[in-house]
C-alpha cells in the first residue's frame, strides 16, 4: 500500500538583501493536499524579494509530479514578474526534471487553439462538407464502375479466393438470420390480413396478401436491411480496420487498386447473393404465411397453394429480385464507401460502421420508393 | 555505491501457455533504481515474462516478490493496487486512438487520483514536457509520430509516478539518433525519480547503454542461462550462446 499522505506546507521566510527563501516541509505528492499556489504568490508579492528567491527543502520528506507542477507554475510566475530563482535548495531530482521539461522547448506552431465558430459560420461549413461528401459518394462510384470495366475486360487484379469466402459470408451464413426473420414477417403479415379478411369471410386471400406481399416488397426489403446490418456494417469494420493498420496504404503503394482488390470483390459477392437470399426470404415468408393460413384458419393446404399460385405470377416475382440486387449494391457501396473513408481510430471505425447501416437503410427505403413508383408507372 | 535493495524477487517461476511450457525455473532480483534487461532471442518468452511481472498472466508455478509482497499469492485488492505502482510502455505506444495525447496521459490521473481538472491538467502538461511533447496536448495518436507515440506512451506510463516502469522493446523501430534520446530519458527518468525499470529488449546499443543487471532467456534448454551486469556477461560468460548473442556472432571465444 501506498502511505498514507502526511501534510504539506510551504513557508516564506525574508532573508537579508532582498532576497526570500521558500521552505518547503512534509510529504508534497499527488495524493495529499497541497497549499495553494495563489497564497504562496501573494506572500511573494507582499515580500517584493528584489534579489530573488532561494529554496530550502531539508524539511520535505517525499515528493513526485505534485511537487513538480507547483514549482513549474512558480517558475513561470518568477519569470513573468522577472524575479531571479536559485534552485539550488531543491532536491537534485526536482531540479533535473524541471531541466528536463524545458529541454525541448515547445515547438512553434504545434499548439492548437480552440476556435470559436458562430451559427452562421457552422451552417456553411457543413453545407460545404455535405457538398464535398456528395462528391466523394459520385468519386468513389465512378472509381467502381470504371474498376469493373477493368474486371470485365480482364484488367483488374480480382482476389478470386477472397471473393469464394465474401460469397460464402454474404450467402450461406446469412441463411440462418434470413430464415427467421422472413418466416416470421411472413406469419406477421398473414395475421394481420387474417383478422380484417375474417370479417368478410375472405380468409383465403390470406394467400395472396402474403404472396404478393412477399415477392414485391417485404422478401427483398427484409433481406437488404438485414444485410445491411450484417454485412454492411462488417464491410465497414473491415475497411476501417485495415485504414487504421495502414493496410490500404500498403495496398496502394504496391499499386494494387484497393477498389479492385478489396471493393470489387465485396459489391460482386452481394450483388450476387442477394437476389438469392430474397427468393430464399420470399419462400420462407410464404411458408410463415401457410402457418398462420393452415393452422389457425384451418384452409386447405391444396386451396391455400393453388391460391398462392394464381395470385403471384412470375412478373412480380421478378420486380422482388430486380428490387434486390439495387438494394445488394447500395449495401456494399455504403459499406465499403464508410469503411474506405474511416478515420485512424476505434471511434472512427464504429462511426463507421453505424454510418454504413444508416446510410444503407436510408438509401434502400428511398430506392425501394422510386422503383415502387416506376413499377405502377409501368404497369408491370 | 549504496546498499542494493531487493525491489522484484522471482523464485522459482515456472511459465506456460497451458501444458507449452515457455520457461521454467527463473530465479532473480530486480534492485531497486537497477535498469534491468530481459534479454534472448525471438520467441524465447520475454513478453510472456513481461506479461506476469506486469500482472496480465498468472505464472503456472513459483512466485513473483514486490517489495516483500507475494503478488499472485496476494488478494485481487492488494494486486490491483500493486499495479497502480507501475507504469508500462508497450511495444507499439497502445494509446488510445480516439483520445488526444492529454486525454490519455489524463485516463490515469482521473481513475486514480482526487485531482480537479484544472491540476489534472497542470500534471498532464508536466508529463507531456518532460518527454519532449510539449504543445502536443491536443493532437490524436495518428496524427503523430510513431517516435513520438512511443514518448507518448511513455508519458502516459509515467502518469501515476510509478516505482516501476516496464518498457518492451522501446527502441524498436526508432532510428538511431531517436533509441539514443530514448535511452538518455529512461536514464535520466532512473536517476531524477529513482524508479525501477525493466526492460525487454534485443538492442545492444542499448543493453550496455543503460542496463547495470539482466536475465538472458534461452528458447533451447527453456531456462535463464545468465544474469548479472550485461557488460560482464558479453566478456566472460562461460556460455557460447550468450556470448554470441551480445556480441553478434563476430567473436567466438571458446
Ligand atoms: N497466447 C498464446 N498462446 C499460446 N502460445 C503463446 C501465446 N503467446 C505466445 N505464445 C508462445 O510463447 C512463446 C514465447 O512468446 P513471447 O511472445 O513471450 O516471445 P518473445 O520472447 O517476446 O519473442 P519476441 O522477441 O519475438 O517478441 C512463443 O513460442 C509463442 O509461440
Ligand atoms: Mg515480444
Amino acid at each position: 500500500m501506498r502511505d498514507p499522505a502526511g501534510s504539506a506546507s510551504c513557508h516564506v521566510d525574508h532573508k537579508a538583501d532582498g532576497l526570500a527563501e521558500i521552505r518547503f516541509e512534509g510529504d508534497w505528492r499527488i495524493h495529499a493536499d497541497l497549499p495553494s499556489f495563489a497564497d504562496l504568490v501573494r506572500r511573494i508579492e507582499s515580500l517584493r524579494p528584489a534579489a530573488g528567491i532561494t529554496f530550502d527543502s531539508r524539511e520535505l520528506k517525499a515528493w513526485d509530479s505534485g511537487f513538480l507542477t507547483f514549482l513549474r507554475k512558480l517558475m513561470v510566475h518568477c519569470q513573468s514578474k522577472q524575479i531571479a530563482v536559485q534552485v539550488e535548495g531543491l532536491p537534485e531530482g526536482a531540479r533535473r526534471l524541471l531541466q528536463l521539461a524545458t529541454a525541448v522547448p515547445e515547438r512553434q506552431g504545434a499548439r492548437r487553439e480552440a476556435r470559436r465558430t458562430g451559427w452562421l459560420a457552422r451552417l456553411g461549413g457543413s453545407t460545404i462538407a455535405y457538398i464535398a461528401a456528395t462528391k466523394d459518394m459520385l468519386a468513389f462510384l465512378g472509381e467502381v464502375v470504371t474498376a469493373l470495366g477493368r474486371l470485365v475486360t480482364g484488367r483488374a487484379r480480382f482476389p478470386y479466393r477472397d471473393f469464394g469466402v465474401l460469397v460464402q459470408d454474404c450467402g450461406a451464413r446469412a441463411l440462418p438470420i434470413v430464415s427467421l426473420i422472413s418466416v416470421l414477417v411472413g406469419l406477421i403479415l398473414a395475421f394481420v390480413g387474417a383478422v380484417q379478411l375474417q370479417m368478410f369471410g375472405a380468409q383465403i386471400y390470406v394467400a395472396n396478401l402474403v404472396g404478393l406481399g412477399m415477392a414485391r416488397e417485404m422478401g427483398a426489403m427484409m433481406a437488404a436491411v438485414i444485410m445491411a446490418g450484417r454485412t454492411g456494417a462488417a464491410f465497414a469494420a473491415q475497411l476501417g480496420t485495415m485504414q487504421v493498420n495502414e493496410e490500404i496504404d500498403a495496398l496502394a503503394t504496391l499499386g494494387i487498386s484497393p477498389i479492385e482488390f478489396l471493393v470489387l470483390p465485396r459489391m460482386l459477392a452481394l450483388v450476387l447473393m442477394m437476389p438469392l437470399l430474397c427468393l430464399y426470404a420470399n419462400l420462407m415468408g410464404i411458408a410463415g404465411g401457410f402457418i398462420v393460413g393452415v393452422g389457425m384458419l384451418d384452409l386447405p393446404f391444396k386451396q391455400y397453394l393453388v391460391q398462392t399460385q394464381n395470385a403471384v405470377a412470375l412478373n412480380h416475382f421478378m420486380v422482388g429480385l430486380v428490387k434486390s440486387a439495387i438494394f445488394g449494391v447500395i449495401v456494399a457501396l455504403a459499406g465499403c464507401l464508410r469503411g474506405m473513408q474511416s478515420g485512424r481510430s476505434a471511434t472512427a471505425v464504429g462511426g463507421a460502421a453505424t454510418s454504413a447501416v444508416v446510410t444503407g437503410i436510408i438509401y434502400i427505403v428511398v430506392a425501394d420508393a422510386i422503383i415502387t413508383v416506376i413499377c405502377d408507372i409501368l404497369g408491370v | 555505491m549504496e546498499e542494493k535493495q531487493p525491489h522484484i524477487v522471482v523464485e522459482d517461476l515456472t511459465m506456460a501457455y497451458g501444458d507449452f511450457v515457455i520457461q521454467q525455473d527463473l530465479n532473480f532480483c530486480i534492485n531497486r533504481g537497477d535498469i534491468f534487461i530481459i534479454m534472448g532471442g525471438s520467441g524465447c518468452g520475454k513478453s510472456t515474462l513481461l506479461r506476469i511481472l506486469v500482472g496480465l498472466k498468472a505464472p503456472s508455478r513459483g512466485r513473483v516478490f514486490f517489495d516483500a509482497i507475494d503478488f499472485w499469492g496476494a488478494s485481487e485488492m492488494e494486486r490491483e493496487d500493486l499495479m497502480h505502482r507501475m507504469g508500462i510502455l508497450y511495444q507499439s505506444g497502445a494509446l488510445w486512438s480516439s483520445m488526444t495525447l492529454a486525454e490519455n496521459v489524463a485516463l490515469p490521473l482521473r481513475e486514480y487520483t482526487r485531482l480537479n481538472d484544472a491540476q489534472i491538467r497542470e500534471v498532464v502538461a508536466l508529463k507531456l514536457a518532460l518527454v519532449g511533447l510539449a504543445g502536443f496536448e491536443d493532437y490524436y495518436p495518428s496524427e503523430i509520430s510513431g517516435g513520438m507515440r512511443k514518448r507518448a506512451g511513455l508519458a502516459r506510463a509515467m502518469a501515476l509516478d510509478p516505482e516501476i516502469l516496464y518498457f518492451d522493446e522501446p527502441s524498436a523501430g526508432l532510428d538511431p539518433i531517436s533509441a539514443k534520446r530514448l535511452d538518455d530519458l529512461i536514464l535520466e527518468i532512473r536517476d531524477s525519480m529513482g524508479a525501477t525499470i525493466v526492460v525487454v529488449t534485443h538492442e545492444l546499443a542499448s543493453i550496455f547503454a543503460i542496463g547495470n543487471n539482466a536475465v538472458f532467456l534461452d528458447t533451447a534448454s527453456k531456462t535463464m542461462i545468465a544474469s548479472g551486469d550485461p557488460r560482464q556477461m558479453a566478456s566472460s560468460s562461460p556460455d557460447e550462446g550468450v556470448q554470441r548473442f551480445l556480441t553478434r556472432g563476430d567473436t567466438f571465444t571458446v
